[in-house]
Order: C-alpha cells, then structure tokens, then sequence
C-alpha cells in the first residue's frame, strides 16, 4: 500500500488543512519515509488478535442523568475569534 | 535556596526559614536572569506567582497549611490555567488565555502551591526535541547547543536549570522520561488513568498521561501526593483509595527481582550509554538485588503501532480546532471550508500537520482495518509481553533513551529518526503501564544519561522506592550543569 501524491491531497482535505502543490509533494517524501515504518505492521499474524483500546479494560462509569454543567457561555465565548449576541460567527453556508 | 529539593524547601518553609514569597522570589529572579538564554518558560506572571505565594504565607500563618503549600513549581503549558496564556507550544492556541483549570491545577491550587509559570514544550506535545514549539527550541542547561528532550522540554530544562524545583510534564510516547533523561533529572509516567486529563490538552486520549518531574524520587512522590486522584470530568480516571506514593520510600531492596529485556539491550544504545545504565545495574547488586533476564519479543513494533495509534487519535482530538470557538482564525477567507483549511494550516506547525495527516490516512475508507486495527491488535500483543515479563520480575530497567542530547537541528529534517528516539519509552504507553527516568550517570561528553524503571500498574510508591534507595547510595541525582549556580 503505497501512498500517492492524490493520496496526500485528499487527506489533507479531508482534515481541513490547505496544502499547496509544494508542501504536498514535501510531505509526501516524508509520509512515505513514516509509512515504511509502519510497514514492519505487517510482519506478524494477527488474525487471532482482539484489538485493546485502551490500557485498562474497565466498564464505563455511569452516572445519574441530572445536570452537571453550569453555563460558562460568557467566558468561553470571551476567547472566540469572532461572537455576537451570544452567537460563534462564521462564514455564511446557506444563500 | 534554588539548590534545595522539594521536600527541604516544605521543611523550610514549615519550621519558618523562609516564606513562600522569598522563594517564589528567588526563583522567579533566576527565570528573569537565565530565560532568554534557555527558553523553558513560554509566559511568566511574577505578580501573579506572589499573589499566591503570599495566599500561601498567609494559610500557613493561619494554621492551614498543607505538606507542599508555598513551595513553586513550574506548569507545563499543556494544563489549562485558568487567567494564564495556555497555548500548548502553537501558534493556533497563542492568543488562548484558558476560562478554567486543569484538574492537575485544580489539585496544586487547592494544597496551596505556587505557579512559577508556563513551560515550554514541543507543539501539541508532538516531539522528543522541544524544537517542534512556535515559541522556538529549550535549550538544554548541561550544553546550550543541545535539545533538552521533548514534549516536556521546558520543564524537564528548567528543574535541571534550578529555575523550578519541580515541574509537571505529560507523557504519551516518552515525553516525561526522555527529556528527565536528557536533562539529568528525574521524572515518572503513572500508570494510565491515575492522573486526569480534565484540562490537559489532548494529544493521544489513550496514551497522554501527566506525571511529576523533580530532582529526586522522594520529590517525585510528594508531587505525585498531589496530581494523582479521581476526577469524574475524565472517563478514564481510575477510582481509587488515596495513596501516599512516598510511603515506601526507605523499605529496603534485597531480594527484588529486577528484569533486564534482552531486546533493550539489542536495540541499538549508544555505548555510553549502556556503560552507565550497567553501572546502575551492578550498584542494584550491590543493594541485594536478583537480576533476571526477560523478554519483550514486539518491543521493536511499539513504535509502528505508536506512529499509527497516536497520530489517529490526534487527528480526532485536534479536529476541535476550527478558527469557531477559539485559537487562531485566518485573516482572509473565501467561505467556511476555506476558512476551516486556512486557520489550520497557518495555526498548526509543520509536524503537527504530519502527524494529522498520517491520522486522516490510516482512519480513512479502505485502510483502517489494515492501519488502525492491526495497531490496536498489536498494542495488545506489546501490553501481554509486560504481563508474562512480571511473572519473572517486580521491576523492569534498562535505557530510557538511545542517545543521550542530541545537536538542535541534528535530527529535525528526518521524522523517523526522531520517533526512533522514543524506542524504549512508547511500549510502556502502549501498555498503560508506569514507567520512570533518573540519572544514572554521563556520557564521555559530561552529558547525563537516564536510567528507565518501569513497573506493574499501579507500583508507583514501589518504583519511588526502587529509585529512592539507588539516590540513597549514588550522587547522579545531586549534579548540576556546569554554570548554573
């Protein structure tokens, strides 16, 4: 499974990164140096394997359905790039 | 003053040699002194650290004081501060001053200890250099030309530095013990989940843990005291009884049965340090320990799985930052998606990216069961080899890095070699396990190499112990670098 320059830019889309034509090809050489890495994979069977998740297999707590958050609105909107009216403003989506 | 550890400066303060504000003082006068040269901190509030010092003088003058009320310490700048500048090393999160607390801060607030300011670090965590930061390279005390370790540079630079006497630091792939490694200082990863992450900004949500750094194990223990505990607001916060992590300390060590993995010793050290890291290992003889040989057979493919789990779940946790709610917002843009794609790519740094990328790729159609889920099938294969190794051992040593500091600029332009410094450190991530560094002696050069104690979950005040009875019998721990006074 080798990765394509195609590859790159699509990925990088997907994350909602810009990439130029320049860092595309960059990070493609490097990605391609990790990806060999990575390769070492798949030396060993793993067909009989479960996947962990995570490094304690404990059961997720449950807690009682009452309300546990209280309204920080204001401070958390004090640090937002752009707000009105209590609102996060962004680029218009629908004409 | 700035020479006394942790626990000397709590006796201090509790039999009235000093208060809090004189302490706080010096340090910060040393920061002011040596920070433009070394770069570990990011911001420092002198008036704000007083205030709290004098809060601290003031509990203690009432009666209230706490073991560690009054002494300062310095924050990673991953710990959401409330009030403080919290940009995690990137320019995304520059102009992030944090509406809240870390649960971590929380805790060192409420015992009254003093904040000193926020440390330097590799950007979002993602480095073992410190040269990944927006804010640009630490400089390691012990040779200026020299990375201090990374992601917790900063701090790992400033307790070698005396600017701190102790430090928090987060680990996810080697990020506490490889810079207490390169620094000559000390510095201990929990066992996943006992330290929360609430309001640690996360890197790698299965793997990211905070940990204490300081100057010995004893110190080691008493930040510990402080940072481990349940915290509801992390799902993977472990409820526990509370433990006093110092309260092994002086138990003796004949009889303990230490494991040497065949495959650390294969992995290619550098022969500096093997020489210390042996030296180590006879001077546990000399204190009636058993070595035993084990066997970690996958360690070789913990760093594959790493660079596959790691960079998934980053690319998951960093989707957060969008230029909407907070951190950095382009100036220009043609609509949404432009502007989603333009705040990242100027916010992020250029191995963030990567590793964002490498994410988006390994989680996308087609290739997460032949990435993703073969990484998680060998992560348990890496955690069963520590399970059959402790049936053999109580405690695991060997290297805690490859090399001891290497050159700023000397590894940066090759990311697999500079993941490839990680080798002895992510297995224990991968596995969940606790995992510490401490000095066990120098290179040819006079540079520090660090000596990796790993143990069974949950064995922390064991390891304390472990390390603790070594610093009893050796001086490593007690060195400074050459011109820091």
């Amino acid at each position: 499974m080798s990765l394509t320059l195609d590859d790159v830019k699509r990925v990088a889309h997907l994350a909602r990164i810009a990439i130029s034509d320049n860092e595309a090809q960059a990070t493609h050489t490097q990605l391609t140096g990790i990806f060999e890495l990575i390769a070492q994979m798949e030396a060993v069977d793993v067909s009989a394997i479960a996947p962990m998740s995570h490094a304690q297999d404990v059961v997720q707590r449950l807690r009682a359905d009452v309300v546990t958050e209280h309204n920080l609105r204001e401070p958390f909107q004090a640090v937002a790039p752009q707000v009105d009216a209590g609102l996060y403003l962004v680029p218009q989506v629908l004409d | 003053m700035r020479h006394a550890t942790l626990r000397q400066l709590c006796d201090g303060l509790s039999a009235g040699k000093f208060s809090s504000v004189e302490v706080t003082q010096a340090f910060l006068n040393k920061i002011n002194e040596l920070n433009s040269t070394l770069n570990c901190f990011i911001s420092v509030d002198a008036a704000r650290s007083l205030a709290q010092a004098q809060a601290a003088d003031a509990l203690r003058a009432a009666g209230k004081a706490q073991p560690l009320t009054g002494v300062p310490i310095a924050q990673k700048d991953i710990f959401c501060t409330q009030g403080w500048l919290t940009t995690c090393g990137s320019k995304m999160l520059s102009n992030f001053v944090s509406p809240y607390d870390a649960h971590v801060v929380e805790r060192f607030n409420t015992a009254g200890v003093v904040n000193l300011g926020k440390t330097n670090m590799d950007e979002f965590a993602m480095g073992s250099s410190n040269e990944t930061s927006f804010y640009g390279p630490v400089r390691n005390p012990w040779d200026r030309d020299r990375v201090p370790g990374g992601s917790s540079g900063g701090s790992a630079a400033a307790v070698a530095a005396r600017l701190a006497p102790a430090a928090t630091g987060t680990d996810t792939g080697g990020s506490i013990r490889q810079p207490a490694a390169l620094t000559g200082i000390c510095g201990l990863k929990p066992t996943y989940g006992v330290v929360s992450r609430y309001g640690m900004i996360a890197f790698a949500s299965s793997l990211d843990q905070g940990g204490p750094m300081a100057r010995t194990a004893d110190d080691l223990g008493l930040m510990l005291n402080v940072m481990a505990g349940f915290d509801a607001r992390d799902s993977t916060s472990l409820q526990r009884d509370t433990e006093d992590y110092t309260r092994d300390l002086t138990k003796p060590l004949a009889g303990l049965r230490i494991g040497l993995p065949k495959e650390f010793f294969a992995a290619g050290a550098s022969a500096d340090v093997a020489r210390a890291v042996e030296s180590a290992i006879a001077e546990y003889r000399k204190l009636g320990c058993d070595i035993v040989e084990v066997s970690l057979p996958n360690m070789g493919l913990s760093v594959p799985v790493y660079y596959v789990l790691a960079p998934a779940e980053a690319s998951s946790n960093l989707s957060r930052f969008d230029g909407v709610r907070y951190g950095h917002r382009a100036a220009e843009y043609s609509d949404l998606t432009d502007m989603y794609e333009k705040s990242r790519a100027e916010g992020f740094g250029a191995e963030v990216k990567r590793r964002i990328l490498i994410g988006a790729y390994v989680l996308s159609h087609g290739y997460y069961d032949a990435y993703y889920i073969r990484a998680q099938k060998l992560r348990r294969l890496i955690a069963q080899d520590f399970t059959e190794a402790f049936k053999k051992c109580d405690v695991i040593m060997g290297p805690t890095s490859p090399s001891t500091a290497f050159k700023i600029g000397e590894k940066s332009g090759d990311p697999v070699q500079m993941y490839l410094s990680d080798i002895y450190t992510i297995a224990v991530n991968l596995a969940g396990l606790p995992g510490m560094s401490i000095p066990c002696g120098f290179d040819s050069g006079g540079l520090p190499v660090g000596l990796q104690i790993i143990g069974n979950y949950f064995s922390e005040a064991h390891m304390l112990n472990v390390a603790h009875q070594y610093q009893q019998a050796t001086d490593w721990h007690t060195r400074a670098p050459a011109g820091i006074t």
